[in-house]
């Protein structure tokens, strides 16, 4: 990255941080879009706490699809697992298009309005992205390395983990990635079905008519998914970098 | 084929799906009844969901269907017990609203319950995983998606499907369903051409000005990485302004709600795609066949429309079926900032707590994004017979 790039970031990031702490500076700035005084700074909660609010449930329900997914790609890439292997191709096909807020929009009549229907859809259709992707890390590791590892009298248990999941890490990092991208949005939409997050800021604004709230809101989700997005790169980079090969092989 | 393995003549993926359909025939709720369309339902089991002689035969076909799995290897034999499945669920289900349903009572609501949607899910995973193993050609595939929905247009017309509720939902809303319909695939379809005119001839100047390579994906990239609700809302702000201060814009439709900013905003999303995959496609045409063209003597323009864009639209392709794909999903977002689509009825399903209005946008939007995979997917592998 070059050095403007880091110093725009580092701005952002700034930029954000501030504004989620303290937003009341910056009521000027937003003064001017309200109409008949209508409050220029979200005022029925605490962005801090919706952020973090919001980060949780990516996190938790990332971290959740990152486990089932990549123990669901090493399963039907066993040999005990082959069988499925051509049909959970197809699936991952087909969930893709599923558009999430169908996923969020079912789910509520099944557990009710809240976090729940938000964690289901953002795990949901957070195990596609990284189940794709450890698919196709795990299926383009060369045979002739496996041959050479089993040559070298190492057991299936040992080929998996030192050498067929370290020479997928990178492609299963950037299904992380992907994930983590587009839960964000999902999150966001959560905010219609009352999950805590920052997309109440942005429904609060288009309900009353406050542009002042949706610029606020939109430009605080935009600039977090964008820093999140590229943090991950970053440390893609760095384990691709790790393993020996040019970043770009592997994106 | 794999040899069968010695002592297991069990197929792993038949039994498990086998598995499914006995869980779905004996302990779950075939459909749901509710009083009236708000109140919470309750589980009608298969047999007390259909006349006693219906309920066998279904019973027995779904029975049936479940041992093939188990027990055939054979993916042709598979996919027709899979298609005998459907056939006797998808009419049963409309059957039992009619059974269910007390005469002369229209507040009564039958829907599908856990039951039918594990058999539907069972059913369509087997034919899935049998077209999978069948390894259809483009054409063979096109021809199957038509079919398929020739079946569930035939069982929507024949009105055998009438007393269920989401269609009662439909037939209050008859007018409104295709006027979004037509709104969802504008929307959709509108910014796909919009990003097309605008994303190839990008994408051909970021092939040949490598500079600007770098920087054009870069900022498109951003693009991609802000949530669609957050877009739409970013961009109503400056399009407000537009409308306040130009009349002509105003004129023109463009306003900061509405469809103007879901327009663009979709718009934006399918740059990205469309640019980098028309750069990636003219990459890796071979320089040989490039330099072949130009000692024949082909100007420029001819050896990018004779030469390089038919070997790179497969890749080009590729790219409008992420996009299609991503904007028939997206467009449902729209609704919230009053764009219309399908979403209008999920948003508003959400709000009245009644889940057949939100199916009633949901299915519709699977069912489109569905069909668009497929037909691209056949699109782009006839393109790379003939490149």
């Amino acid at each position: 990255m070059s050095a403007f790039s880091i110093l725009t970031r580092g701005l952002a990031l700034f930029m954000l941080a501030v504004f989620i702490f303290a937003p009341q500076l910056f009521a000027f700035a937003f003064e001017p879009l309200t109409a008949n005084n209508a409050p220029a700074i979200y005022n029925q909660g605490s962005l801090l706490s919706l952020t973090l609010s919001h980060l949780r449930i990516v996190v938790g329900a990332t971290l959740a699809s990152t486990v089932v997914a990549v123990a669901l790609g090493i399963f039907v890439t066993r040999p005990a697992g082959l069988d499925f292997l051509p049909l959970s191709r197809s699936l991952v096909n087909v969930g893709q298009t599923f558009p999430p807020i169908a996923v969020l929009a079912i789910a509520v009549p099944l557990v009710g309005f809240g976090e729940k229907p938000t964690f289901i859809a953002l795990f949901l259709y957070g195990l596609l992205p990284i189940f794709e992707n450890t698919l196709s890390g795990l299926t383009q590791v060369s045979p002739l390395t496996l041959e050479a590892a089993k040559g070298m009298g190492m057991s299936p248990r040992q080929r998996l983990f030192q050498i067929e999941l370290p020479l997928a890490l990178p492609v299963i990092l950037t299904g992380i990635r992907l994930s983590v991208i587009i839960s964000l949005g999902t999150a966001t939409i959560g905010s219609t079905v009352a999950a805590k997050g920052l997309g109440e800021v942005i429904i609060a604004g288009l309900q009353s008519n406050n542009v002042a709230f949706i610029l606020q809101g939109g430009l605080v989700v935009a600039l977090l998914a964008v820093l999140i997005h590229d943090g991950l790169s970053v440390a893609e980079r760095a384990v691709a970098r790790r393993l020996g090969r040019p970043a770009d092989e592997t994106t | 084929m794999r040899p069968l393995r010695s002592g297991l003549p069990l197929d792993p993926l038949g039994s498990v799906i086998a598995i499914l359909i006995g869980v779905a025939l004996l302990a779950a709720p075939f459909v749901t009844y509710r009083a009236n369309r708000i109140v919470s339902g309750e589980g009608r089991m298969l047999a007390e969901a259909l006349p006693v002689l219906v309920a066998a035969a279904v019973f027995a076909v779904a029975f049936g269907a479940g041992l093939a799995a188990a027990l055939i290897r054979n993916p042709l034999a598979r996919l027709a017990a899979a298609l005998v499945g459907l056939a006797a669920i998808f009419p049963a289900v409309g059957l039992s609203a009619v059974f269910l349903t007390p005469s002369g009572n229209s507040f009564a609501r039958i829907s599908p319950s856990v039951g039918f949607w594990l058999l539907t899910l069972s059913f369509a995973l087997l034919a899935a995983d049998s077209l999978t193993r069948l390894r259809l050609g483009p054409w063979a595939r096109l021809a199957a998606l038509a079919t398929a929905f020739g079946a569930v247009a035939l069982l929507l017309l024949s009105g055998a499907w009438d007393g269920l509720s989401i269609l009662k939902e439909y037939a209050t809303r008859s007018d409104s369903f295709w006027r979004e319909a037509r709104q969802h695939l504008f929307l959709a379809l509108g910014s796909l051409a919009a990003a097309c005119l605008v994303g190839l001839p990008l994408g051909m100047l970021c092939h040949r000005v490598r500079a600007l390579r770098a920087g054009i994906l870069q900022a498109l990239n951003v693009i991609q990485t802000i949530p669609s609700i957050a877009l739409f809302g970013l961009l109503m702000v400056p399009l407000g302004t537009l409308a306040a201060a130009s009349p002509l814009a105003a004129g023109l439709g463009i306003r900061g709600i509405g469809a103007a900013p879901a327009l663009l905003a979709l718009f934006l999303y399918s740059l990205l795609p469309i640019v980098a995959n028309t750069v990636l496609g003219l990459n890796q045409v071979p320089a040989v066949v490039v330099d072949a063209a130009r000692g024949m003597g082909l100007s420029a323009r001819q050896r990018l429309v004779q030469i390089e864009i038919p070997l790179s639209l497969p890749i080009i392709l590729a790219g409008i079926r992420i996009v299609l794909v991503q904007n028939l999903g997206l467009a449902t977002v729209a609704a919230l900032i009053g764009g219309g689509g399908f979403g209008t009825f999920v948003f508003q399903g959400i709000g009245q707590s009644a889940i057949d209005l939100v199916l009633l946008g949901a299915i519709p939007t699977v069912a489109l994004s569905f069909a668009a995979a497929i037909i691209l997917d056949a699109a782009t592998e006839l393109a790379k017979g003939s490149a």
